[in-house]
């Protein structure tokens, strides 16, 4: 008995029990409820601006439709590929991890990175054209195109929450980097620990599923 | 078995005295000065809460006093109406945010929270450690932006002025939004220890009251407070760079920031005062000596109060220019958070109700908190209704509604809790003497304070003007006589707390004989709470009489 265990956990290293666990099972499913919170609060975080949008799109029909227009619908379809194809890769580190598979795990999540680093190349480029032309919020705005009341007021909207959104970005690849130089350099995921990896990829899913909110609510108006 | 001899945890109970000596008191296992500030154990934690926590009550209260004593003349007094202002906005932003937000969750909650559900520690231990940090960062630089300009808004941040005024509006919105990082952070932690961490026998339904109001209140911190990040970051950068979300010369709408701002503010209420109600469900039930009548309602009324007070932040707004039947429906909402309120009371009240009431001073301090939560309550169904709010709309019957209810109800379950942990936290008696004069003047000092401006208020004073007319002057002397009685009873409460830390006579393990479950570890308790294995609980939680034979009297 004594022996089978510690060859499991040869092949398969368990993550460290703090003493104030009963088991690793409590232990993981304190760390993924607490997770589950954290997701709710930057839920809520987000749901102050969607009813911010809510507001001034009740108020400001025409400049919002407009103002829509204006941005380039394309960009921001490749993006939205692109963060849904992410999370899937983030899904697959997590399957790779339960397995064991270390070198795989790295691989889907520097794939993921990739494509995060894709989705904030996009952006700059959306950010610069506007900067460029003057769709901007408030008073920095000077684009001639549209000169309906509110226009600025949707740009403040977008670029707050696109912001926002792409600082959750910089963060979600910070997390995913911290199990990918892991799984390089300790390659310890296994089926009794993956904990970290699936943490790291349901904040990624969080911040995907952020933007599949905010794609129609910005774009297609 | 009989009950009474089945309380003490089977297993704790005979190793603790063979493994006594190995197993020092949290406060002096390690000494040095990292062991105390890089430490992760919950008591210590909340003990470092209960140091700041306790300074900002102090310059909270010193603002106050300032206040006061402006407010003694018709005219200036003691200051300029600029610093006037600022002094308000101080006195209200630390004591909301620093001081009575995580007064009792973070010190009390921390302490007792891990000792009650028979675990060794929160959750997340080094999350908990970081709150503290959090919030200390915050407490920064929020203060550095009120000594540095210092912000004249109220503690509202009303906007368009708030985002227009030439004071330091940003650090000290940044501070609060840092600040309620370390209120989420506790929330997560407490929701995730009462799931996880229950020792065997404690089912949610033997869980002591006062976790369920924690439970509770980390329900509204972890829901709510996001909303008020995003808002207050919001206002700081258009204060800053003017992106003009909130300004109407650009078709933003500053009644979307009041519904945003209420939104968190008003569950913030609760926040502040479930805890306190929590506190007073353990004191009730240990000085009665009887087991808490309806425990269920109790726990199930915490958890209607933190859910309808979500659906209440509209009746901060009845003369804002909201439709009528918004204001309707908010006014009728906010009449069921009085019903679940009544619910507890008169539970508490059924608790003492042929109990052995021992009076120490945690229970005169529940009497207290009985009384101003009955007429701070029912102010506030006042309030509520739509049509009284409109004549006493921001003035001072707002005022000494809100003080009565979310101030006095906070602090006599702060001072309660103080009291009555105290030997469980420090192992030492305080004075029961000067504890219930001290009692005695702050209960009268707070009433002494606040009556006068609920009739200053009846009489159209208005809130936060600097000048007032003549006639208004007499209640204002009482009033700010009032606060220096108040005043002079907390000194009294430091100074013998103060003495009892370091003279106080040793407590012994259980100095209340009080059931509830953080009683049975030693006082105070060692590092990892309890000595030997983990101990089970198979009694419920306030048990002093078996309640089939306690009811057979009384049955009518």
């Amino acid at each position: 008995m004594q022996s089978s265990v510690s060859t499991a956990g040869a092949a398969a290293p368990v993550p460290r029990l703090a003493m104030h666990f009963a088991s690793l099972e409590v232990q993981n499913h304190a760390a993924r409820l607490g997770m589950w919170l954290f997701l709710a609060t930057e839920i809520l975080l987000f749901a102050g601006l969607f009813v911010c949008y809510g507001v001034y799109r009740f108020l400001f029909p025409d400049a919002w439709a407009a103002s829509s227009r204006s941005l380039d619908l394309t960009l921001g379809t490749v993006n939205t590929v692109v963060l849904i194809t992410s999370s899937l890769t983030a899904a697959l580190a997590v399957h790779y991890a339960k397995e064991g598979k270390n070198k795989a795990v790295a691989v889907q999540i520097a794939l993921t990175l990739l494509m995060a680093c894709g989705f904030l190349v996009i952006k700059y480029f959306e950010y610069s054209h506007k900067f460029h032309i003057g769709t901007l919020p408030g008073r920095y705005y000077f684009y001639e195109g549209i000169q309906l009341p509110g226009a600025p007021l949707y740009f403040t909207v977008y670029f707050f929450s696109t912001a926002l959104h792409g600082l959750h970005v910089l963060i979600g690849m910070a997390v995913l980097t911290f199990s990918m130089v892991r799984a390089l350099k300790k390659a310890d995921f296994g089926p009794n620990n993956y904990t970290m990896v699936e943490l790291g990829s349901m904040y990624w899913h969080l911040v995907d599923l952020v933007w599949i909110f905010l794609f129609p609510m910005l774009y297609l108006v | 078995m009989t009950p009474s001899s089945s309380i003490a945890a089977p297993g704790a109970t005979p190793a603790h005295e063979e493994h006594h000596d190995h197993h020092p008191s949290y406060l002096v296992d390690g000494t040095t000065i990292r062991s105390w500030l890089l430490t992760v154990d919950h008591k210590r934690i909340g003990l470092m809460f209960l140091f700041w926590v306790l300074l900002f009550f102090l310059v909270g209260g010193i603002f106050a006093l300032l206040i006061r004593v402006e407010l003694l003349t018709p005219g200036p007094t003691i200051m300029d109406a600029m610093t006037y202002n600022r002094t308000f906005t101080l006195h209200g932003l630390v004591m909301i945010f620093l001081f009575m937000i995580p007064a009792i969750p973070a010190v009390f909650g921390n302490f007792m929270l891990p000792l009650m559900l028979g675990a060794k520690d929160v959750a997340f231990p080094r999350l908990n450690l970081l709150s503290l940090y959090i919030y200390l960062f915050g407490a920064v630089l929020a203060l550095w932006g009120m000594l540095n300009g210092g912000l004249d808004t109220g503690w509202t941040f009303y906007t368009p002025y708030s985002a227009h005024t030439t004071t330091t509006v940003a650090p000290v919105l940044f501070g609060a939004f840092i600040i309620g990082f370390s209120s989420i952070v506790t929330g997560i932690n407490f929701i995730v220890t009462c799931h996880t961490m229950r020792a065997p026998g404690i089912t949610w339904f033997k869980m002591p009251l006062f976790v369920w109001a924690l439970y509770a209140t980390s329900c509204i911190q972890v829901l709510a407070t996001p909303v008020i990040g995003l808002l207050l970051v919001l206002v700081a950068v258009e204060n800053i760079s003017g992106i003009g979300m909130f300004d109407p010369a650009r078709g933003g709408d500053p009644m979307l920031f009041q519904h945003l701002f209420w939104f968190y503010s008003h569950p913030a209420v609760y926040i502040m005062v479930l805890p306190a109600f929590g506190v007073m469900s353990e004191v009730v039930a240990a000085f009665s000596r009887k087991n808490i009548f309806g425990y269920r309602a109790v726990a199930y009324s915490s958890l209607g109060i933190a859910f309808v007070g979500f659906f209440a932040w509209g009746h901060h707004m009845f003369v804002s220019g909201q439709s009528t039947f918004a204001a309707g429906m908010f006014g009728a909402l906010t009449m069921l958070v009085g019903v679940f309120t009544a619910i507890k009371v008169f539970n508490w009240v059924g608790t003492v109700y042929k109990g052995a009431v021992d009076f120490k001073t945690p229970f005169a301090y529940f009497c207290g908190f009985l009384f101003f939560t009955v007429f701070g309550g029912m102010t506030g169904i006042a309030l509520g209704t739509v049509s009284l709010d409109v004549a006493w709309h921001d003035t001072y019957f707002v005022v000494a509604h809100f003080h009565f209810i979310m101030v006095g109800a906070t602090i006599m379950a702060f001072l309660a809790a103080l009291h009555y942990w105290f030997p469980k936290m420090f192992g030492r008696m305080y004075h029961e003497g000067w504890g219930l004069v001290s009692a005695a003047l702050i209960i009268l000092g707070f009433n002494a304070t606040f009556i006068p401006q609920f009739l200053l208020g009846n009489n159209g004073m208005p809130r936060r003007y600097y000048e007032y007319p003549e006639r208004f002057q007499a209640l204002n002397v009482a009033s700010t006589a009032g606060a220096s009685l108040l005043a002079f009873g907390f000194i009294i409460i430091a100074m013998y707390l103060t003495y009892a830390l370091v003279y106080g006579r040793a407590a012994g393990k259980n100095p209340w004989r009080s059931k509830g479950y953080e009683w049975l570890t030693e006082s105070p308790p060692p590092t990892h709470n309890f000595v030997g294995p983990q101990p089970t609980y198979p009694e419920e939680p306030h048990f002093y009489v078996d309640p089939k034979k306690a009811e057979v009297p009384d049955a009518v």
